[in-house]
């Protein structure tokens, strides 16, 4: 077995083992081996990633087994492995490696853990698929593959009906992104004959001045198919319209939302389009397309970001935010930004959601932050830990000398678009600055509401319970506590995570702190190490762009830096010189600030035009349809006509039959007598 | 040994008959025995007929061949489609019969000969190479059927199997003086002739409508789908799995066989009828299923939308989409089935199959949960289950013929998510409200034998459907070389260099980035 093969497959056989044999084999062996399984992967991925890195390796396709072959259409198993590949298998494989082990001690007294941990390494083997897919329909197997295990982790807590809700809505909406998926995939196949990704890729040049039939219209072949795979990216990456379903995944366990909904599976789409880069470059329009939904979503998901309450939540719409940028970065021609910003996001939102974890557990799984408030001093690791993810989601450093992970890879994105030509970059630069600004506003924002200012514990209901079970647990120390907290802790005392939450945290913690630097030449930097990086993978690396990107005048570098800077200013001005101005500012635009809350509304808007019509219609078309016209008009209409409908209960048992088969009998006795008239 | 030494199908209709003759006059307990036995026989001849099965060889394959009386003639024979088809029959019945082991108390002995007789008669509705003797199975399998649905089956019983009945007649009647017509025209009831006998295009038109009246119920298209809902939610849980598993399977195989290759311009001219049923179907009766109560209901609902996928393929003209309709036909087979024995397994449990009288049955019920979840998911089309590899066949084959239809047909993966995890939902997850339904123990050695060879089919299916690919391919290569000539020219035509379009293309792709790039460096 090649290592591709064993980083691939361990986890599924993992996944296999814990989940099925649970019964025999125990918790504790369940845990060992996913976690053990994952640990392996990730060790033998960053040889591979760092073998593209020094150009010792070379792309190659490792075959596994035959799927399919209908007529022309031919798409088998096999794992692709190029620089691109390489990137996303130490993402993968590190993000979950340490989400299982963190797992360890955050789902220490949930009584359902070995199917947790084998749904993890499950949907670590269909993210493994997805990103090795030599052809579409792998990919595609994939892609559902980790919508399969996001629903199933989403809904871990079966019992809730809002994680149950959450998860079908994850499922749907990511289904409504696949029908544009699937028709891409139809559309490419019958155009150029295959769904192999090399051969497309090298076939779309060709196709670029065509058109083609689509819904009675006549449009532009690769505008049609490169928009078509755009949605099913959407979907997956929940860009603005399809992004219903990423706020509410935040009902599964924290860990998931770290691996899968921040780190992982949402990047998807961003590496689809970085896989296929090469034909998104023959269609302008698509590019356009991509970057006005991708700086849509990036200004969008910020706005909301900026007036949410739930921890998860606003990191949620700041991945939602984060990978608006990403698409804008890809959307005009900087391909290789994009894929850097979804490396150095992966260890910086991965680290912030566990971090948050961290405080949720400290807190009694309270995820208010209204009701949190000066931890600082009570779980200092997890706040450094935050710090260090903030510092890295923010973009702090200096322009010239470095900084931390997303001042290198966000900076890198807001320069691209300035310095490209792309029709709609200047659009995108101006969105992503402003989003910037709030980007760093709704970060601090977090920080020093849970982390600074007084204890606001008392109010929540998670703390008051936690508080009153202890009292009725320890009454011996019970007369320490009752009525003389007016400190706003009400008596509880948050603790620091165990060191299986903590390693994590620290590991991460250093890949926000270095990732950017460490990594910037191979992926951003032409002559440096872009240009050979990725010539080992299907990504069109512009070279051109990078050389623009480098001589954009100074006050475009700085632009991040001073967007950051306002923002924590404004954060630091709002909750901690003086709290409570943020309330004061509420008030004064209320309506505004009731749109962001209502997260523009989306929900709403959709429940009313689609979910409410459909299941209208379907009682429509069963009470009204079946029953109403096609029933009463037909079988019933026919049984009235002939008078029958008195008598039918007492001819059905035995009547019938014998009609039925005396009707066939006469009929083949007349078709008989009249063949041996015939043949006389 | 090669099965092609005997007359392997006529054993195969043999042995399920001689088992019903026997069951009629054996005891409840023996007459369980006996049709196990038989079933489970057919499945090993059927093993191995599959196994002498050549894929490269002869067109017809175990071909029998005996005069009867006037024209018609013992004729038996397969190809790799009937192969396929003739599989499921004999994989599903074993199951069905363990199936009822416990739930049929009453004349079980009629029941069991019921059983082993449809048996006979869908494998010589798949293997009859004469048209009347394919006639004669064709109509005949509805009575064991309608005797289930009559005798053991629910309340409202009588009313079903009258709609059933109705229908059925009606289709029959049309198709039965078309077969007449035929006969006299060519000379001759042989369907491999048949196959390649070319009736006048304008004969073609009434044949085929003839043919469709029939086969439309037995698939069923949407308008004449609604004995369909009735009939499951009264049968007993076998008699569900038959009727979705493989009596629905004839509609399909017949306009596979007759349909298509014997009026290929008249199914040509017919394409925007039955694309447009499809099209409705797909969207209607995902919508019903959505609304529905009761469990049955709901899963038949989804198999008239899963059906309309496989009109719609058969009707693509080209290889991809009749491979996929026909894995489409298979799979259903298993998944359908398979989900009718999981509403069986709580029905036998608490008798009742309103979805809201269950509630949290993963809690009580893991492996059932477990095995739902993958039945749910396989009629959902994962990749990796048998659903997707017909559906995207089936799609990927629409396209070239219509866009319209591909995007709405398609539209059924998206509708099908929201009814099947919305069953699921509420049957497996959630608090546990209803005590009765929390004390159900899980699946017992039996039910989860029955379910475990369909799952384990389901994903062979859906990982490596080349088994099932390689028998048909050549078949379905000669259907699509017959009918080629009639072929639609489909919508998604390509025009080189159109420049109405051009504003849409990256113009003189570099060019601009380096005039930029220069200008900065100097």
């Amino acid at each position: 077995m090649s290592s591709i093969e064993i980083i691939v497959f361990g986890p599924l056989l993992a996944a296999i083992v814990a989940g099925l044999g649970q019964n025999f084999i125990g918790k504790t062996a369940a845990k060992v081996i996913t976690t053990g399984g994952l640990f392996l992967a990730c060790a033998l991925s960053w040889p591979i990633f760092l073998g593209f890195l020094t150009g010792n390796e070379k792309a190659y396709v490792e075959p596994v087994m035959q799927w399919v072959q209908s007529g022309a259409l031919k798409f088998d198993w096999e794992l692709r492995v190029d620089a691109l590949t390489a990137v996303m298998l130490v993402v993968i494989t590190t993000v979950s490696a340490l989400v299982h082990l963190y797992s360890w001690s955050y789902m220490e007294e949930d009584p359902d853990q070995p199917r947790f941990f084998a749904y993890l390494s499950l949907f670590t083997f269909a993210m493994l698929m997805l990103v090795t897919a030599n052809n579409l329909v792998q990919m595609f197997f994939g892609w559902e593959g980790v919508g399969l295990a996001s629903y199933l982790l989403i809904g871990f807590w079966y019992k809730k009906p809002s994680a149950n809700a959450a998860a079908i809505k994850a499922f749907v909406v990511n289904r409504v992104g696949d029908l544009g998926f699937m028709l891409g995939i139809f559309g490419v196949f019958w155009l150029f004959g295959t769904v192999s990704i090399p051969d497309i890729l090298a076939a779309a040049p060709e196709k670029a001045g065509s058109s083609i039939g689509f819904l009675g219209m006549r449009v532009d072949t690769m505008s049609l198919l490169c928009m078509l795979l755009f949605i099913g990216a959407m979907g997956k990456s929940a860009q603005l319209g399809l992004h219903t379903w990423l706020p509410d995944a935040m009902e599964g366990p924290t860990p998931v939302s770290a691996l899968i909904h921040a780190a992982t599976m949402v990047t998807a789409g961003v590496f689809m389009v970085c896989r296929l880069s090469p034909l998104f470059e023959t269609s302008q329009f698509a590019l356009n397309v991509v970057t006005i939904v991708g700086a849509t979503t990036a200004l969008f998901a910020a706005t909301v970001g900026l007036v949410q309450t739930d921890i998860k939540r606003v990191i949620a719409y700041s991945t939602c935010s984060q990978l608006g940028y990403m698409f804008f970065a890809a959307g005009v021609g900087a391909y290789g930004a994009a894929m850097f910003h979804l490396f150095t996001h992966a260890f910086f939102k991965a680290l912030l959601f566990l971090g948050a974890g961290s405080v949720i557990h400290a807190m009694h799984h309270e995820q208010d932050m209204r009701y949190y408030g000066g931890l600082r001093k009570h779980i200092p690791l997890t706040f450094w830990a935050m710090t260090a993810g903030t510092l890295a989601i923010t973009g702090v450093g200096i322009v010239g000398i470095g900084g931390f992970a997303g001042f290198h890879s966000k900076d890198a994105i807001i320069e691209a678009a300035y310095a490209s030509t792309a029709p709609w970059g200047g659009y995108a630069f101006f969105i992503g600055v402003f989003a910037a600004l709030l980007t760093s506003f709704y970060s601090w924002r977090l920080v020093f509401l849970t982390f600074f200012g007084k204890p606001r514990w008392a109010q929540s209901e998670h703390i008051q319970h936690a508080v009153h079970d202890d009292h009725h647990g320890h009454d011996d120390h019970a007369h320490d506590h009752h009525g003389t907290h007016d400190d706003g802790t009400a008596g509880y005392h948050p603790h620091e995570s165990p060191w299986p939450m903590l390693v994590p945290l620290g590991v991460l913690t250093l890949g926000a702190i270095a990732a950017g630097y460490l990594f910037k030449y191979d992926f951003i930097y032409a002559e440096e190490g872009g240009t050979a990086f990725w010539a080992a993978s299907t990504l069109y690396f512009n070279e051109h762009l990078i050389h623009a990107m480098h001589h954009v005048p100074l006050w475009v570098k700085l632009a991040s830096t001073v967007a950051m800077l306002t923002g924590l200013f404004t954060a630091w001005m709002m909750y901690i010189r003086k709290p409570g101005s943020a309330h004061t500012l509420a008030g004064h635009f209320e309506p505004l600030y009731k749109f962001f809350l209502n997260k523009w509304y989306f929900d709403e808007l959709y429940n009313l035009i689609f979910v409410k019509p459909a299941f209208w219609f379907g009682r429509l078309f069963w009470k009204g349809g079946d029953i109403g016209i096609i029933d009463r008009f037909g079988p019933n209409g026919s049984a009235a006509a002939v008078g029958l409908t008195s008598r039918l209960a007492v001819r059905m048992q035995s009547g019938y039959l014998y009609t039925y088969a005396l009707v066939m009998l006469l009929g083949l006795v007349a078709a008989i007598s009249w063949f041996m008239v015939q043949a006389r | 040994m090669n099965a092609a030494e005997l007359p392997i199908l006529s054993i195969m209709l043999a042995v399920p008959l001689l088992g019903a003759v026997a069951c009629l006059f054996a005891r409840a307990e023996m007459a369980r025995i006996i049709a196990l036995t038989a079933t489970l026989f057919n499945l090993l001849l059927g093993v191995w007929l599959w196994a002498s099965y050549d894929p490269a060889g002869a067109q017809w394959q175990f071909v029998e061949s005996a005069a009867l009386f006037g024209p018609i003639g013992w004729k038996l024979g397969i190809d790799g489609i009937s192969l396929l088809l003739i599989m499921l029959s004999v994989f599903l019945m074993p199951i069905c019969i363990g199936a009822s082991w416990r739930a049929v108390t009453e004349r079980v002995g009629l029941y069991m000969a019921s059983f082993l007789l449809m048996e006979t008669l869908m494998i010589g509705v798949f293997a009859a190479q004469d048209l009347m003797l394919f006639y004669i199975m064709f109509e005949a399998g509805l009575i064991p059927m309608y005797l289930i649905i009559g005798i053991w089956g629910g309340k409202d019983r009588i009313y079903a199997s009258y709609k059933f009945f109705l229908y059925t007649l009606l289709g029959s009647v049309f198709m039965l003086l078309a077969m007449l017509w035929m006969i006299q025209q060519a000379g001759t009831a042989d369907i491999p002739t048949l196959l390649n006998h070319d009736f006048p295009p304008e004969a073609q038109t009434i044949l085929w409508l003839a043919f469709f009246a029939s086969f439309a119920v037995k698939m069923p298209m949407w308008p004449v789908h609604t004995w369909l809902p009735d009939a499951h939610v009264q049968a007993p849980t076998a008699g569900s799995v038959i009727l979705a598993g493989v009596l629905l399977k004839m509609g399909g195989y017949g306009f596979l066989r007759f349909s298509l290759p014997m009026f290929p311009e008249a199914s040509a001219q017919f394409i925007w009828l039955i694309f447009g049923l499809s099209m409705v179907a797909v969207v209607y009766t995902s919508l019903v299923a959505l609304v529905q109560d009761d469990m049955k209901k709901l899963i038949a609902y989804s198999s008239v939308a899963h059906m309309a996928i496989v009109t719609v393929g058969l009707f693509t003209f080209n290889q991809q989409g009749i491979e996929g309709a026909i894995i489409v036909m298979l799979s259903h087979g298993l998944v359908s089935g398979a989900l009718f024995l999981c509403v069986g397994v709580i029905y036998d449990r608490l008798h009742t199959r309103e979805i809201s009288r269950y509630g949290g049955l993963s809690i009580n019920m893991p492996k059932y949960a477990l095995l739902f979840m993958l039945f749910t998911m396989a009629s959902v089309g994962l990749p990796g289950t048998s659903g997707f590899v017909g559906e995207f066949l089936s799609l990927a084959g629409a396209y070239k013929v219509s866009t319209w239809a591909t995007l709405i047909a398609t539209t059924g993966i998206i509708l099908g998510a929201g009814y099947m995890l919305y069953l699921y939902r509420r049957v497996a997850f959630g608090e546990q409200v209803n005590a009765d339904a929390a004390a159900m123990p899980d699946l017992d050695n039996r039910e989860l034998w029955l379910l475990a060879p369909i799952a384990a089919a389901v994903l062979w299916m859906g990982v490596y459907p080349e088994s099932f690919l390689a028998p048909i391919r050549r078949d379905v290569a000669t259907i699509v070389d017959r009918i080629e000539r009639a072929a639609p020219a489909g919508d998604s035509k390509l025009k080189e260099h159109d420049k109405t379009t051009a504003k849409y293309r990256v113009q003189a792709h570099g060019g601009e980035h380096d005039k930029k790039a220069e200008g900065a460096a100097h």
